[in-house]
């Protein structure tokens, strides 16, 4: 009973997630980048659908760890959305956005980690 | 050529970013999810810019998302360690099924 309703559940993930995929992938959103580069719109597409996925972890994690973790990810995710939003607009400023963001990041999450060990900001 | 190579970069590393956030979603346990995210996602993200450099060549872009990929290859390891550290101090439990804790061993010592 246990493993049929384990496998029941592998099957209902897999097939969601790969009905989602194909969906992107076959028709995806109109927008202004979709007209410029229609490969590079579904990259876009499929990467909002992990930032859905880290902010689902985000708002149901059981402990403030699995949060500062889904944050941390979430903050790497926004580095590479940067780089590819750099290549059709043909704006190097992106990549500058890009590093801003991943310093911040780093710094939130060491700042996160000193919080979780319960020392003060100016130890 | 080029386009076409760092297309296929891109898509690679977009497959890494997929795998890594369902990790996120799947994985019982804090220390499983961050073993999950802090591989996969930081591998996909240095695959889109190494895709981006390969596209854009020798310029300003280029040269910038080099500079990122060293930044992030330093520091997504050292973050996810005091992560780590800090959720293992502030008390949350390994899954049940765990094998062993080798660093609350070292801490009764």
């Amino acid at each position: 009973m246990m493993t049929k309703s384990k496998y029941l559940r592998w099957f209902l993930g897999l097939s969601v997630i790969s009905a989602i995929l194909l969906f992107i992938i076959i028709y995806p959103i109109p927008s202004l980048l979709s007209w410029q580069s229609p490969f590079l719109s579904r990259c876009f597409f499929i990467l909002m659908l992990c930032f859905a996925l880290c902010l689902f972890r985000v708002m149901r994690g059981p402990t403030s760890a699995d949060r500062a973790v889904a944050v941390d990810t979430l903050g790497i995710l926004i580095v590479g959305f940067c780089a590819i939003l750099s290549i059709p607009t043909g704006r190097d400023w992106y990549i500058d956005i890009a590093i801003a963001w991943g310093l911040q990041s780093f710094i939130g999450a060491l700042a996160l980690a000193k919080y979780l060990e319960g020392r003060g900001f100016d130890e | 050529m080029n386009e076409i190579i760092g297309y296929a970069f891109i898509v690679v590393g977009i497959a890494f970013d997929i795998f890594g956030c369902l990790g996120l979603i799947r994985l019982p346990d804090v220390y499983n999810r961050l073993q999950a995210t802090t591989k996969c996602v930081t591998l996909g993200t240095c695959s889109i810019l190494f895709g981006t450099i390969i596209i854009k060549g020798f310029t300003t872009t280029g040269v910038k998302a080099f500079l990122c990929i060293i930044f992030l290859i330093l520091t997504s390891p050292v973050a996810a360690h005091a992560l780590s550290r800090g959720a293992h101090i502030s008390g949350v439990k390994l899954w049940e099924r765990s094998v062993c804790d080798k660093y609350a061993e070292d801490k009764k010592q």
